[in-house]
């Protein structure tokens, strides 16, 4: 039996449509991410899930569970934390995690096993107030108390916004673990990158879900020929590129310009001398492997 | 049950950590009714008054000099025009006029009367009232005298005359105090248990840590018990150190069981608190919780009975007060406090208050499933 399982859920805020006629489900101990721009619906979705407000239309189940009926029983069940950091400031490290290990009913010591690994990061601060960590740390409680009654299902809204590089890594490989240990994981990034780390992606836009599968089938779909073009003017480059006869789209990324093109044999050369008739210096062009960003572009163009 | 301690000893952690509360429970309540109890007094002192003399006769001089001699009255201006007098009062600087006109005394003794004019600035109607009736008062004394100084004590003897004594039951000294301290305490109590109750749940949604608490097992009854719990220990304390103070620093009486009081105390501010978390469904920030909880303490406080007496309002306006838990608890305080009554006494408006305590509590509860 899959761990989710949501059935055409509808969710309206006055004219706003906010998740439109979502259907999927997620299986036992998979890593499964939401990857959306900001207002698609995925803390709509996830407030649905978490027993927080009710749907419009459709159902959800948490292990079996309806999350209208059932509302009390699930909420032993999963562990949430919202995109916002919502302990209590004023309550220090140790305070906030005894708080929520008794209000659900158990011990920190009873079931430290699990936050163990993250929790030991934060221990040597466990004095300090929760407000006063930061932002890293303040994610690391968060999941903390999150976990602290063993929950089969964590579902994280935006965990690593507003998380320097190096903790968004080490809050990816700890969720890895969770999810080793047979713990079920929702989680929704603005993060393209991150979203390579799922088992399953599902791309949101508008309360749509766009695409459900694995990051590698995703970018298999990729339909056009990609080339990643850099020049010494990164920004009159990407205006240059798009009045280029044939191309289909053109993004930055990074230090380079994404260039998409419907054609599949594309000249290089072509190109370049065209870049270089623009004034250009320092131009590279290679051919490139789609990730998800791109996929996630073009799929925002279609629709 | 567990967990309703852990969330009441969590709140209490919260409350004393939080270095701008403490002083607000502890400190504002004494400056409060220090300052409240010694200001707030309706007793006239320094009466400023402009005299217009016109008569300069034996007469007029003696009344005048009643008016010097009372501690009410101060004698500001003493001058033969009136319009200069009025342009004291203009300005605000003369409350009375004393206007004595030419021909005074000389019909006092011809015609065996004579006017004086008093006028007075109106523009606070209480102090305005007040004037007029310690001016009368002065005026009839003054009355008394003229006749012992012309009739001969025979005649005195032959005028019926009817004396009034006036024996003031249950504060016999009138001390203004007496009557201020208990239904401030009451005022000081109401704020504290409005004002904190009020914003403390806003506060959870305004940071959205009841976001958190929502996906937890906690119930919502518990959560709102474990959040009201201790806000109503807390007045309750300050209900007892407010009556502390008063008891020594103002010596007010204490005739009545004080069971009695704590009793009505804890059932009004389950009230009051009660209110206050029906404030905090309907808004969403503090500041709006803040401010709908102000209009409610003005009307609450305007039509407590306070300052101004229940008895003088219009009919209309004294069936809505039966809607203002304020003016019950006010009212059994002064009672158990100054007069010593039993719970028979009280009784009425003990009840009432309990019917508001389960009225409030329950809307607050459905409003608060409702919305959360």
């Amino acid at each position: 039996m899959p761990a989710i399982v949501v059935d055409h859920l509808a969710k309206h805020f006055s004219t706003v449509k906010a998740l439109d006629d979502i259907s999927f489900s997620v299986g036992k101990a998979e890593l499964f991410g939401f990857i959306g721009p900001d207002g698609s619906g995925k803390t709509t979705l996830f407030r649905i899930l978490t027993t927080l407000i009710v749907p419009d239309m459709g159902t959800a189940t948490v292990n079996g569970l309806d999350v209208v009926k059932d509302y009390r029983k699930i909420r032993k069940d999963i562990g949430y934390m919202p995109g916002r950091f919502s302990l209590y400031a004023d309550l220090s490290v140790e305070e906030n995690l005894n708080f929520y290990a008794t209000v659900f009913g158990t011990t920190v010591a009873e079931n430290y096993e699990l936050i163990r690994d993250i929790y030991s990061q934060i221990e040597p601060f466990k004095k300090r107030k929760a407000g006063k960590l930061s932002g890293g740390m303040k994610q690391k409680l968060a999941l903390s108390c999150a976990l602290i009654h063993k929950p089969s299902v964590l579902i994280l809204d935006e965990p690593t916004t507003g998380v320097d590089a190096v903790s968004r890594l080490e809050f990816w490989e700890m969720l890895k673990r969770l999810k080793n240990n047979g713990i079920t994981i929702v989680v929704a990034t603005p993060y393209m990158d991150e979203a390579s780390l799922c088992d399953r992606v599902a791309l949101i836009q508008d309360g749509k879900l766009m695409a459900i599968s694995t990051p590698s089938e995703v970018i298999k779909t990729y339909p056009w020929s990609l080339f990643s073009v850099k020049a010494d003017d990164i920004f009159t480059l990407l205006n240059d590129l798009k009045s280029f006869p044939g191309v289909h789209t053109v993004f930055a990324f990074g230090q380079a310009a994404h260039v998409s093109f419907k054609e599949r044999n594309m000249d290089e050369k072509l190109l370049s001398e065209y870049l270089l008739g623009k004034g250009h210096s320092g131009i590279k062009i290679s051919p490139a492997e789609a990730n998800i960003e791109d996929c996630f572009m073009e799929l925002m163009i279609k629709t | 049950m567990r967990t309703l301690l852990f969330i009441i000893q969590k709140e209490f952690l919260q409350i004393f950590r939080n270095k701008g509360m403490l002083p607000i429970i502890f400190v504002v309540p004494i400056v409060q009714l220090l300052i409240l109890v010694n200001a707030a007094t309706f007793e006239m002192k320094s009466i400023r008054v402009s005299v217009v003399d016109m008569d300069l006769s034996t007469s007029s001089r003696k009344l005048i000099s009643k008016y010097e001699g009372s501690p009410f009255y101060k004698v500001v201006q003493t001058t033969f025009s009136y319009d200069e007098a009025m342009d004291q009062m203009q300005k605000g600087k003369v409350d009375v006029i004393i206007n004595i006109p030419n021909g005074f005394e000389r019909k006092l003794v011809r015609e065996n009367l004579s006017k004086v004019q008093f006028v007075i600035n109106a523009i606070n109607q209480a102090v305005a009232g007040l004037s007029s009736g310690y001016c009368t008062s002065i005026l009839i004394d003054f009355n008394r005298e003229l006749m012992q100084d012309w009739l001969s004590p025979a005649q005195m003897a032959g005028l019926k005359n009817i004396q009034t004594d006036f024996s003031y039951w249950y504060n016999p000294k009138l001390n203004y105090k007496t009557y201020m301290v208990p239904g401030i305490l009451v005022l000081l109590v109401t704020i504290i248990g409005l004002l904190l109750s009020g914003m403390n749940i806003v506060r959870e949604k305004e940071i959205g840590t009841i976001e958190q608490i929502n996906v937890t097992p906690i119930r919502k009854i518990q959560f709102i018990a474990g959040k009201l719990a201790p806000f109503w220990i807390i007045a309750l304390f300050e209900l007892a150190f407010g009556l502390s103070i008063g008891k020594l620093l103002f010596d007010i009486p204490m005739v009545g069981n004080l069971w009695l009081i704590f009793l009505s105390g804890g059932v009004y501010l389950f009230v009051i608190l009660s209110i206050g978390l029906l404030v905090s469904t309907v808004t969403n920030t503090q500041q709006q919780s803040m401010l709908v909880t102000f209009f409610f303490l003005v009307v609450f406080i305007l039509m407590s009975g306070l300052f101004t007496s229940i008895e003088s309002m219009p009919g209309w306006a004294q069936q809505i007060d039966r809607l203002n838990p304020l003016m019950y608890f006010i009212k059994i305080m002064r009672m158990v406090l100054l007069k010593g009554s039993t719970f028979a006494d009280i009784s009425p408006h003990f009840w009432s208050l309990v019917v508001f305590a389960i009225m409030m509590s329950g809307l607050a509860v459905w409003r608060y499933r409702k919305v959360a």
